[in-house]
């Protein structure tokens, strides 16, 4: 039996060694490829428009991103735009960590009339297309006077479907039910065994819907692009766009403030690409 | 010691206090606003003017949108931009991801993150950084077309003069497609390798001692064990292709480039409501959009479950 496995295995073995080098060859270039754009983007950051416009362009770093910065701060409130950005992310996703985890846990842990159809509609919501909601979103932002207001960006997502699914899926596992049994024999109240036992339990989980809801905020176009107005208040990525002209575009300038908007991405990536990838493909795989 | 006192809760009335954020947010934020686009798809109103100047006009919008020329350009463009840039996504993701499953074990973490990088990444950066490697003066792109073209034999497969790509139309849609194709694959190759992980490898094995090709294998083992996912993704992909938005109008600037080649039909009605300024029509284009999103979903899963082909099949 030993014997037959061996002799089956050599002649594959051998066509492997091959299919494995081309395999890795073009994963590996592929892998370039899809980064080659991110170099250049680094690199024409660091270089004036006249270098970036030269034939053949320049491939590796310059001396010119303080000049770029300096043009882009001249050309737009840029500081500011950049304290938007990180403002609204940071308040979106403390707020999307606090309503995700107490809805999550609702669901996960107690039992309550309309429980089933109360999450079936949290299920339904992850199905509705993006584009349904740009009118009546900025209408309501209208009445509400949230146009040009931050808030506009980083309330109405804050109990989305994604956290609530991900957090329930979560705490499902990692939340014994007999411990908030045991606590609330105890005396313990409500309020207490969220904030002392499930939360800490959920760490994991709270960190991976932490990141994406960081990312998808830090990245938003067209929630920005409906409800911001005027210049000043401008996330990043609204307040870039308009650097765009039909002529004479400030190339490095622009390649500057593309890269400053990449590189928080780029550092989260850095340190936490594993848990980024299963929390953004999170609904899909499980 | 000080001690923050939080106010005592029933267990009976708790999930619904933990649950309450959802349904605030959900009720203002969610089907309000979606049953007053309803209601205004059947209207003419112009936001100015308040509310009272909401005149029902009953299918009109619809009808205006059936007759508009520019509303079915930008149908079919955004057909052409889901199918040309979706498809290929597939056609790479999977032959990626098996290789990816049989060969890379200790880079697999640094390769994945290379082709998922992307995809986190902020679509205004990469518009602006593709709008200058597809420039046709300095462009990048044009000069590896230009180089590659004074090549012996297969130089005479690539143009020797700079393509306008962003300023023409016949360029511009598969410019724009190369990039959604370039930010969606790596989401698609990870969606694979985790379908490919869950495969039994004594199947493999099995197949193996039987003596079957790796080829056979692909097609045998491994294309119907990814079945389920290949439905799931290529389902995420046509959602998220019909949706266009970001990528064609950052690279327009908002206009949909020169003969409106790039308008996709989330651009348009985008345009409709916030430029010309018909919120009612813009509302009937979103729910014909959705329909025919809902309509395409619902095909790409008929067409690929596979419950449906079981009878047929190998």
């Amino acid at each position: 039996m030993s014997a037959t496995l061996q002799a089956s295995d050599t002649l594959p073995g051998e066509r492997a060694g091959l299919s494995r080098a081309l395999a890795l060859a073009f994963v590996a270039g592929g892998a370039v490829v899809m980064l080659a754009p991110f170099w250049f983007m680094f690199v024409f950051a660091t270089h004036s428009r006249t270098e970036i416009m030269s034939l053949p362009p320049p491939v590796f770093f310059g001396a010119e991103l303080l000049d770029n910065v300096r043009v882009l701060t001249e050309r737009l409130p840029f500081w500011r735009n950049l304290g938007w950005s990180l403002y609204v992310a940071l308040a979106s996703t403390a707020l999307t960590l606090l309503f995700c985890s107490m809805g999550g846990y609702a669901f996960a842990c107690f039992d309550f009339r309309f429980k089933k159809p109360l999450f079936l509609l949290v299920l339904g919501t992850m199905l509705l297309p993006g584009f349904m909601n740009m009118i009546p979103a900025f209408m309501i932002m209208d009445q509400l006077g949230w146009i040009d207001q931050p808030r506009a960006l980083y309330i109405p997502g804050a109990a989305g479907a994604f956290g609530i699914f991900l957090m329930r899926q979560f705490i499902v596992g990692a939340v014994p039910r007999e411990l908030i049994e045991a606590a609330r024999m105890d005396g313990c109240g409500e309020f207490s065994i969220y904030l002392r036992i499930v939360l800490p339990l959920v760490k994991p989980a709270l960190g991976t819907l932490g990141l994406v809801t960081f990312i998808a905020s830090w990245n938003n176009f067209i929630g920005a692009l409906i409800v911001l107005r005027s210049p000043e208040m401008f996330t990043l990525p609204l307040a870039l766009r308009t650097l765009q002209s039909p002529v004479d575009t400030e190339w490095g300038a622009l390649m500057a403030g593309a890269a400053i908007a990449t590189l928080p991405l780029l550092v989260l990536f850095a340190l936490s690409s594993r848990q980024l990838i299963s929390g953004l493909t999170a609904g899909a795989v499980k | 010691m000080p001690r923050l006192r939080l106010p005592a809760l029933s267990p009976r009335w708790a999930p619904y206090v933990f649950v309450s954020p959802f349904l605030v947010l959900f009720a203002v934020f969610g089907v309000f606003p979606l049953l007053f686009s309803l209601v205004l798809a059947f209207h003419t109103w112009e936001p100015a003017s308040g509310l009272e100047s909401m005149t029902f006009v009953g299918l009109e919008n619809f009808a205006f949108a059936i007759e508009d020329e520019w509303f079915w350009k930008s149908l079919g463009n955004t057909g052409w931009l889901a199918l040309a840039s979706g498809l290929p996504q597939h056609l790479v993701a999977i032959p990626l991801a098996v290789f990816i499953h049989r060969s890379i074990r200790r880079w697999r973490d640094v390769v994945l993150g290379a082709w998922f990088l992307p995809y986190i990444t902020s679509t205004v950066a990469i518009a602006i950084m593709f709008s200058a490697m597809f420039s046709t003066d300095f462009g990048l792109i044009n000069q590896a077309l230009q180089a590659l073209a004074q090549l012996p034999l297969i130089g005479g497969w690539f143009p020797a003069d700079p393509v306008d790509w962003l300023g023409r139309p016949e360029n511009i849609k598969p410019a724009i497609a190369l990039i959604v194709f370039w930010r969606f694959v790596g989401f698609n190759v990870v969606l694979y390798l985790a379908a490919l992980q869950s495969i039994p490898k004594d199947l493999y094995e099995a197949a193996t001692l039987d003596g079957a090709s790796p080829v056979r294998q692909f097609w045998h083992i491994t294309l119907p064990n990814l079945r389920p996912m290949i439905v799931f993704a290529t389902t995420l992909t046509v959602i998220g292709g019909l949706q266009l938005f970001e990528e064609p109008f950052i690279l327009t600037g908002g206009r949909g480039g020169s003969d409106q080649a790039a308008m996709t039909t989330a651009m348009y009605l985008y345009r409709m409501a916030f430029e010309f300024n018909d919120f009612g029509a813009g509302s009937a284009m979103s729910w014909m959009l959705f329909g025919i999103v809902a309509l395409l979903t619902w095909l790409t899963n008929r067409a690929l479950d596979p419950r449906r082909r079981q009878g047929g099949g190998s």
